[in-house]
């Protein structure tokens, strides 16, 4: 108890004298592992490398200015098929989770112990792969290009829409359900007047912030062969095209202010 | 104890309850075998303790919540055998109210007061909100009736609680039911708008023919606008009969030991706060 007696006036500590000592404990067992592991990575690390990285930083920096303006002219169609791997991905990740949120929700599943875990499988093996690794694959079975690339968006974005929209879902007011059902409503009936208005905001917050984070994941797909502005990247590092580089790299945070200014403006619209 | 009310709670009457039990899963018994009798028009206020049965009671009627045994008729159909068709059909007629309205906040007071006509009309024109043309009139119509008229266009959330719990009425109303489900009206309303809204139930009652059961916690409100008043205790009826038969030994038996002889002082201050707040409206009205 961190309230006690000393000579018959009450002391109270925020914490008794075992838990401190665990507390203590603790912060030591954490603070040895942080040590061995350093050393661990010293260990397998070419120092001499790391000493030189500066030199070659800025090696590599003095040759990438001034930027290759002139390049721009061949940027423009691989910039906009990263836009629209970006915005065609994130409408084909909502028709497919959508649904896949509203069998996931304890509140509207049909049933809790078979559909409900097949729905948060899906949700867990999108999540779970890169969607890098999704365009690779994808590169594989459909061939390069454009369409692997939304797909490979796509895919890996409706487990992240679908989660969220399965927890908004969970949070709803359930009063406003029971109203609707106690008018004589359909099941179908209950979710648009019921559950859908309640969840709208939530709905539009999320899509836009996933749109947000695929223009970002879509530039770099063209590494792997999957289309966009990534393929024009991969090609300028192979031939050491430092002043290329520079202006792909500008057009990419260009791009990415952009998607964010867009995105907060929608979010602050909803709210 | 029962004591009909001008001969009308008879075996014809409109809802008739027959040992009604809710056991939930948890073995906690709600209802322990409730009979109860509503007839035609007839507006009845059920009080008891917090925990006594009242919401449950009134969920049972239009199952949002499942009675676990016992019959509940109502016009000549048992409830509790409905299949899910049967059982929407059931609660068109049954208009429900809620404590904290309930209503669809993100939605606009016309499409709140339309949402009470889901049961008559199909998925896609209600998704559209091609309402029958006639049914958008009676929405108007009742708005202008709960005086809410030039609110039609503004979302649910944007309004005060009574204006919320007009449009909570029109809702029910629009159902065109023969009865009227009311969970605890004015318990998040004060007290000059609770007796506003339990005198505009009363009064839509009267108007329509409608039968009503108004869970309540307010005793000397109940007393104030009802014919017929309900005693739930621990899941059983202990009093049926009329507001005056509420003596100090009823209260009592309901609600526990209390010192009530204060109480019925209060209801005569209220009773008489009541009648100077109604000239006042009058006046205004004026």
């Amino acid at each position: 108890m961190p309230s006690t007696e000393v000579a018959g006036i009450k002391v109270w500590q925020r914490r008794t004298a075992g838990r401190q000592y665990a507390i203590w404990f603790g912060w030591l067992v954490g603070t040895a592992l942080f040590l061995y592991c350093w050393k661990f990575v010293s260990d397998a690390t070419t120092w001499f490398f790391v000493w030189d990285a500066p030199r070659i930083a800025g090696d590599i920096g003095g040759r990438m200015v001034p930027p290759r303006w002139a390049y721009m002219e061949k940027l423009w169609i691989p910039l906009w098929d990263t836009l629209n791997i970006a915005t065609l991905g994130t409408a084909l990740a909502i028709f497919m989770a959508v649904p896949v949120a509203f069998l996931a929700a304890r509140n509207t599943t049909p049933s809790a112990t078979l559909i409900r875990p097949i729905a948060l499988l899906i949700i867990v093996s999108s999540r779970s792969i890169n969607s890098l690794i999704w365009a690779l694959l994808l590169v594989s079975i459909i061939g390069p290009g454009v369409l692997a690339g939304t797909i490979a968006i796509g895919l890996r974005s409706i487990g992240f829409m679908a989660k969220l929209l399965y927890e908004a879902i969970e949070e709803i007011d359930a009063k406003q359900v029971e109203a609707i059902s106690a008018t004589g409503a359909s099941r179908w009936q209950v979710m648009a007047y019921g559950i859908v208005p309640q969840i709208m905001p939530a709905f539009a917050g999320i899509t836009v912030f996933r749109w947000d984070i695929n223009i970002r994941e879509s530039t770099v797909l063209g590494l792997v062969g999957a289309g966009g502005i990534g393929l024009q990247l991969q090609a300028s590092l192979n031939v050491l095209a430092w002043p290329q580089v520079t202006v792909i790299l500008i057009v990419i945070l260009a791009t990415v202010v952009f998607s964010e200014w867009v995105s907060a403006k929608v979010r602050h619209a909803i709210i | 104890m029962v004591q009909p009310l001008d001969g009308a709670a008879g075996p014809d009457g409109m809802l008739h309850l027959e040992g009604l039990v809710k056991q939930y899963k948890t073995g906690d018994k709600a209802l322990k075998g409730v009979d109860l009798e509503v007839p035609r028009g007839q507006v009845l206020a059920l009080i008891g303790p917090s925990g006594a049965g009242k919401s449950t009671l009134i969920r049972c009627i239009n199952r949002l919540v499942e009675p676990s045994s016992g019959r509940m008729m109502l016009g000549g159909e048992d409830i509790v055998r409905l299949g899910a068709g049967g059982l929407r059909r059931a609660r068109r007629r049954m208009g429900m109210i809620f404590q904290e309205y309930a209503l669809v906040e993100r939605l606009t007071v016309m499409e709140n007061v339309l949402s009470g006509q889901l049961g008559y009309v199909g998925f896609w024109r209600s998704y559209f909100r091609r309402f029958p043309p006639a049914a958008v009139e009676e929405a108007f119509r009742l708005l202008q009736r709960v005086g809410l008229e030039q609110f039609y266009d503004k979302r649910a959330d944007e309004l005060s609680g009574g204006q919320r719990q007009r449009v909570g009425i029109a809702r029910a109303l629009i159902q065109d039911p023969d009865l009227l489900l009311v969970d605890e009206p004015t318990a998040s309303l004060d007290p000059k708008t609770s007796r506003q809204i339990m005198r505009l139930i009363c009064e839509l009652c009267a108007e329509r023919q409608l039968a009503a059961i108004i869970n309540i916690h307010d005793v000397a409100l109940a007393q104030m606008f009802v014919q017929r008043i309900v005693g739930l205790r621990l899941g059983e009826v202990v009093y049926d009969g009329t507001p005056d038969g509420l003596t100090p030994e009823v209260l009592t038996e309901i609600y526990g030991e209390e010192d009530w002889a204060a109480t019925r002082d209060r209801e005569a201050d209220e009773a008489r706060a009541a009648q100077v707040l109604t000239e006042e409206e009058r006046l205004a009205a004026m």
